[in-house]
């Protein structure tokens, strides 16, 4: 177990350094135009770039540069420069909302989608079954970006149900908070729902065929007992997993262009309005964290996934 | 099934095209996909002879006639103009797009022909990208394999997104400078390369495991023997054996590509003025959502229509080109599973 933890760390350090390569590459290598110019920011006066120019170091070497950027990333120096805020204190300022969103969306999504897989493997080629079939390839299908207006023009606009959006911190009203979340909650859920009702049920279809379903039966337990105890609960390792990567993916992802469109104050609303506005720091902060937190993410759920099922971390090391 | 006699009567690709056209949801969808398409060829006309407008085109203070009655195409509050259908002699049939009076259904068809593309392009340029590297790294071997597969691995487990999200802006302000290869900050081969090089590990992976179970096939050690050099194994014995699977995914890389490409067109990072998408059009419609719900709605339903075609084709093809094929969960959602499991995430994309 040492051996795959320790495995699986050094892989996630050297994606963690190829991120931030590509990020500085991106913003400071590539660019025709001058980088401090970029950074600073379309209005910004020749002062400024010149200050930016000398601050990050424009005029060293490749290495130096570099170094210096990442100095800049964990020792709160990246700030946006018009005007100046400091981009690690307004991702921090923001990251409550964004978790309230992908947390919330992410309880909805289990919840009903490991019900709904369990229904329609208990009783497999039903009708619930073919009925999520399409609910699935719908929640593929359907973009974010179809989903939420179409949600907000029918549940906001039209039956005015919900308000269309917006933050309320939960200290200050948890019930509009939650009120104000239903509809992101449910759109984010939406698009996963289908998914994960169908990992589940193809899951439990195959653990229904091993050895121990049968001994489980033989011995006069109740169908029900079998279900839940015996097929449910190994069922259930690979989602968690899945889980674990969806949601570092959703909150990279699809979270951002929902904060968008319901203007929840979040992280993600934080890196559309810089894009619109081309401003670059807040966009090297977002993308640099968000970037850590899903790989570290990712690499905690792969060790998590190899304690709870041991062929994954001896089949690791038998390979070599 | 059909019988050992027409099998050997017809060859592969004509049964293949059988089992195709059998499937009448993929036959229907292909239909509306070739609808699209036409849809979006006929830009040009609609916008010669039936607007009479170009899709850049504003019309801030105009005034149109319809049914003998003059109105405002962007009113004093700066609303704009509803849907006229042909009220106006097919004017502001979708009505305008925002305070700057462009015509919306002119905006729809050359949006269309920029989102598909995009799309098409990227998912060219990856899957010509991901057979290379997966002939390279299944039929080599070693070091080549290593590097290779690593790489992927890396790409795969990377938030896509977010990251294609900074380099699209970033690109987008400063333009790109590469060798030769310059591109100023609003050229359409900025987002083409972005999304093509994210997804290489889509296709690749499948197709380097496809490459090396070839490679210890009878044909590939009789070629060997014959004397064939390593790339005319690979691109002569290999790659015919790999036309399925090329296509099958083609289709389907089509349709994430043009997710991706309204993503970041929607957040601002993709598709740059005076360029448009459909992706950049629901993000100027989603601001008068509360008036205009259609302005933000109907491309994303044309980008929603579009990718559900492909996908259903693509499941299609992938049945009738490998009617045995165990794999019978649906091929689009399998390409989610197999992201999702390994990290990164189709899921992730929009």
């Amino acid at each position: 177990m040492t051996r795959f933890v320790v495995r699986r760390l050094f892989g996630m350090a050297v994606v963690l350094f190829a991120v931030s390569v590509i990020v500085f590459v991106v913003f400071m290598v590539l660019p025709q135009q001058n980088p401090a110019q970029s950074l600073a920011g379309k209005n910004a006066t020749p002062l400024l770039v010149e200050n930016i120019e000398e601050e990050w170091g424009f005029d060293r070497s490749l290495p130096a540069q570099y170094a210096t950027m990442m100095k800049k990333v964990f020792t709160g120096g990246l700030v946006q420069y018009e005007p100046r805020i400091a981009v690690d204190d307004e991702i921090v300022k923001r990251m409550p909302a964004t978790f309230s969103l992908t947390i919330g969306a992410a309880v909805i999504w289990l919840f009903f989608g490991l019900l709904l897989g369990y229904l329609s493997a208990i009783r497999a080629g039903g009708w619930l079954d073919r009925i999520l079939t399409g609910v699935s390839i719908a929640g593929i299908s359907i973009p974010v970006f179809l989903l939420a207006p179409v949600m907000i023009f029918i549940f906001a606009n039209q039956l005015e149900m919900f308000p269309n959006g917006q933050y309320v911190p939960f200290g200050e009203d948890p019930f509009e908070w939650a009120n104000h979340l239903i509809l992101p909650w449910v759109t984010l859920a939406i698009l996963a729902i289908g998914f994960y009702s169908r990992v589940l049920r193809s899951n439990m279809l195959d653990v229904m065929n091993e050895d121990y379903v049968r001994t489980a039966r033989a011995k006069g337990l109740s169908e029900r007992r079998v279900m839940t105890r015996h097929v449910l609960r190994n069922s259930l390792i690979p989602v968690i997993t899945l889980f674990g990567l969806d949601f570092g993916a959703t909150i990279a992802g699809t979270a951002i262009i929902t904060e968008a469109i319901y203007d929840i104050n979040g992280v993600g609303l934080y890196a559309a309005e810089a894009v619109e506005k081309f401003e670059l720091p807040p966009i090297m902060g977002v993308t640099l964290y968000g970037a850590f937190f899903v790989v570290l993410m990712n690499a905690l759920v792969d060790i998590f996934y190899a304690y709870l099922d041991p062929r994954v971390r001896l089949g690791e090391s038998a390979t070599e | 099934m059909p019988t050992q006699e027409a099998s050997a009567e017809r060859g592969p690709w004509a049964l293949a095209l059988r089992r195709f056209l059998r499937n009448r949801l993929a036959v229907a969808f292909l239909g509306v996909f070739v609808l699209i398409v036409l849809f979006v060829l006929a830009a040009p006309l609609w916008a010669e002879h039936v607007a009479e407008t170009g899709p850049n085109q504003t019309h801030t203070v105009e005034q149109i006639t319809v049914d003998g009655e003059k109105r405002d195409v962007v009113s004093v509050e700066g609303k704009p103009i509803g849907p006229q259908w042909f009220g106006a002699g097919g004017k502001f049939f979708l009505g305008a797009d925002s305070r700057l009076g462009r015509d919306e259904m002119v905006r729809l068809m050359y949006g269309g022909r920029v989102s598909l593309l995009v799309g098409i392009s990227a998912a060219l340029l990856s899957v010509a990208l991901a057979v290379i590297l997966g002939l390279l790294s299944g039929y080599l071997g070693g070091r080549t394999d290593a590097v290779i597969a690593r790489t992927l691995d890396a790409i795969w487990s990377l938030p896509v997104f977010l990251i294609g999200l900074a380099v699209g802006i970033a690109l987008a302000v400063g333009g790109l400078e590469l060798g030769p290869l310059k591109l100023s900050g609003g050229s359409l081969l900025i987002p083409i390369l972005i999304i093509s090089i994210f997804t290489v590990p889509y296709t690749a992976r499948p197709i380097r495991g496809q490459v090396l179970a070839l490679s210890r096939k009878e044909f590939v050690e009789a070629a060997v023997a014959q004397g064939a050099g390593p790339l005319r194994v690979m691109f002569g014995e290999i790659l015919p054996n790999l036309a399925s699977t090329i296509i099958v995914f083609f289709t389907l890389m089509i349709a994430n590509s043009m997710i991706f490409e309204a993503g970041l067109s929607f957040l601002g990072a993709g598709v740059q003025s005076p360029n448009s998408s459909w992706g950049t059009m629901i993000s100027v419609g989603e601001e008068l959502l509360n008036i205009q719900p259609l302005l933000a709605i109907l491309p994303g339903a044309m980008i929603m229509l579009t990718v559900l075609s492909l996908n259903i084709i693509g499941d299609a093809l992938r049945d009738a080109l490998d009617p045995r094929g165990k794999a019978r969960m649906d091929a689009a959602l399998q390409l989610e599973a197999q992201a999702g499991a390994t990290g990164d995430g189709a899921a992730v994309l929009p």
